[in-house]
């Protein structure tokens, strides 16, 4: 079983600080990140109305969030209408309680999942596990994390802090019926989940997933992945269920057309990832059940500046060009949403109470880059800002911050307040004493100048 | 409350006297592509598939040269009906995107059921060539939503080794197309 985030320790400070002394995950990090942020940016600027498409893309998303609660009830009416059944779940107990009660229906104790940030969020695999159920990963990379016993450290390649002799250690250690010979190359990797999965794959008679996309307008269910170990687990199981977050909906059909291409340009640098499956309610026989999730996205809808997070497709761009996620890597954000997209969700969706949550809208030096390559136009840094204003701040920095407010709010006392500063400037230290020594650990203090520039104007150019 | 009405309300709340938002559509819905045929087969190729381009006549035998020996799947025909066994299945398509060298079938006649292309480790598809379209959107507007529909960009594929591409895991490990003038 997979390791679990909640209730995990520390600040992103503090964890990044760990982080940034490991030279091999830094290289690992900096070989992937830059691997992926280069296919990206050639297959995107193949296509000329990239703007255009991010453009629509972020319309689409604003528009169903603002009316996401009549595209709910419309998908729901569809997907019953296509002989699926919908349940709904206001947090991750009540998510989870429904699908384990929905697996033990069937009378099975064995399900197969494919990647699900969603299901990960609520950390399924230990509530089912909790009720005797056993989730078997079938990505490659949540397979490498889930017998790892390890964490997530990416949205897209969960994996992407292992290399592959790291891989092949794992494999050899966990994994049964593994040839002794197995080498590090990437295929004979590939080859030993592919066997290791198959068996599994055509017994399993109940499988679970999460979603890209869902069309109200229609009912269909969206799932983009690379391997084929989601069409396995969407196809061959005789029930199906699929826990979605509220807000990957879309209105219409046609809007597919857009994120089709948005998301495997930006996600894999790809004009277009290997395998896509559509289904429509049940399916080929199968028993079909649609868990829509909230969690916590209500909160953050109720939030103008925040909502935007609510857009994101989760392609993880942001992550690949982010200086602070490249050097940190993925654990360091203590969630399932790590790099700049999980500074601002996580901790609008669990709130800032905990020291770690309250940390994460400082992960980011605002530079923008995150912004730039987001297929859906989130303005991180506009919302890491925000978010900063509501963080809780020190009492010694309240009381600086308000000492400050009045001094520029008036110019008199600013030209006073500069010239006591300039008559002290030989006694300020390097480092600031108490409470104020968080400050000075990770900054200088600047030098104070003999006159200040209002001064010297005062003195040359009215004379 | 139940969660159902709790949620809805809750939105209700959360957006209440927010405004809507348009939706700008000025991407390209269609685009003029000289040589759909060609763009379409470069794509594919470009995913390590093998493809070959072939007037409608010769396909039958071609399909028969590659199938001969294989204990092939062959959707409302004969042929090894055995998943786990067969060595590969061959379908027809519903449609084909040149630009982003993609097949979708919709799994009526000829494209077998989605577990027939998945199981088996070849999986060799007949595209004609008046079922390209230039790009997603076009694809979009032909497909009914009401089918299941699988979309397939080259060989089963992971890159979750250190983001380097390996081309096969869990789905077909060969796709060859023939592409029928």
């Amino acid at each position: 079983m997979s390791a679990t985030f909640l209730g995990m320790p520390g600040n992103f400070p503090k964890n990044a600080e760990k982080a940034v002394q490991n030279s091999q995950l830094r290289f690992n990090l900096r070989k992937a990140t830059h691997t992926i942020r280069g296919k990206r940016a050639s297959v995107v600027g193949e296509l000329p109305d990239w703007q255009e498409l991010r453009a629509a893309g972020k319309a689409i998303k604003d528009h169903t969030l603002r009316n996401l609660d009549r595209y709910l009830v419309q998908m729901e009416e569809a997907v019953t209408r296509a002989g699926g059944t919908v349940h709904w779940a206001r947090d991750a107990a009540e998510a989870n309680r429904i699908v384990a009660d929905l697996v033990k229906a069937t009378g099975e104790t064995e399900v197969v999942k494919v990647k699900s940030m969603a299901t990960q969020e609520i950390n399924l695999n230990d509530a089912l596990a909790a009720e005797g159920i056993t989730a078997y990963e079938t990505d490659l990379a949540e397979l490498i994390v889930q017998l790892g016993d390890d964490f997530p450290s990416h949205i897209l390649v969960p994996a992407i802090h292992r290399n592959r002799s790291e891989i092949r250690e794992i494999f050899l250690e966990k994994m049964p019926k593994v040839p002794d010979n197995l080498t590090d190359d990437p295929p004979a990797l590939a080859e030993a989940a592919r066997l290791h999965l198959r068996e599994r794959f055509l017994k399993s008679k109940v499988a679970i997933s999460g979603a890209n996309f869902m069309v109200a307008e229609t009912g269909t269910l969206v799932v983009l992945e690379s391997e084929g170990n989601g069409r396995m687990c969407l196809t061959l199981p005789r029930t199906l269920i699929s826990v979605v977050g509220i807000e990957k909906l879309l209105p219409s059909w046609r809007d597919l057309e857009v994120f089709l291409q948005l998301l495997p340009r930006s996600s894999t640098g790809e004009r277009m990832n290997p395998y896509t499956s559509m289904w429509t309610g049940a399916v080929e026989g199968q028993d079909f059940h649609l868990v829509l999730l909230d969690n916590g996205r209500t909160d953050v809808l109720a939030d103008e500046v925040g909502r935007q997070a609510l857009r994101c497709i989760r392609c993880s761009a942001c992550l690949n060009v982010c200086p602070v996620y490249e050097r940190a890597g993925g654990h360091a954000y203590g969630s399932v949403y790590p790099g700049p997209i999980g500074a601002i969700l996580t901790p609008q969706l669990r709130g800032m109470g905990s020291d770690l949550d309250a940390s994460l809208p400082y992960a980011s030096s605002l530079c923008g880059a995150c912004y730039e390559v987001c297929p859906v136009a989130i303005d991180i840094p506009e919302v890491l800002v925000d978010l900063r204003a509501k963080a809780p701040h020190a009492a010694a920095e309240r009381a600086g911050m308000k000492v400050a407010g009045w001094i520029f709010n008036d110019h008199t006392r600013l030209a006073k307040a500069q010239r006591v500063a300039t008559r002290l400037r030989k006694l300020v230290p390097k480092r600031l004493p108490g409470p104020l020594s968080a400050w000075t650990d990770t900054r200088d203090i600047p030098d104070i100048p003999e006159e200040s520039f209002r001064d010297w104007w005062e003195r040359n150019e009215r004379a | 409350m139940s969660a159902r009405d709790e949620i809805l309300a809750r939105i209700g709340r959360a957006v209440a006297g927010a405004q809507d938002v348009e939706i700008p559509r000025g991407y390209r819905t269609t685009q003029q592509v000289e040589d759909l045929v060609g763009l379409f087969a470069e794509r594919v190729d470009d995913y390590r598939a093998i493809v070959h381009v072939l007037p409608a006549a010769e396909v039958p035998a071609k399909i028969d040269e590659i199938v001969a020996g294989r204990r092939m799947i062959r959707p409302g025909g004969d042929g090894w009906e055995d998943l786990n066994t067969a060595d590969g299945v061959v379908t027809s398509c519903a449609v084909a995107i040149a630009e982003t060298g993609t097949i979708v079938l919709d799994h009526g006649p000829g494209q077998g059921t989605r577990a027939q292309t998945l199981v088996p480790d070849y999986h060799l598809c007949v595209v004609r060539a008046d079922q390209i379209v230039s790009g997603v959107p076009e694809a979009i507007a032909r497909l009914d939503p009401a089918r299941p529909l699988t979309w397939i960009s080259g060989p089963s594929a992971t890159s979750d080794i250190e983001l380097n591409r390996v081309e096969g895991v869990h789905g077909p490990r060969t796709l060859e197309v023939i592409i029928s003038t």
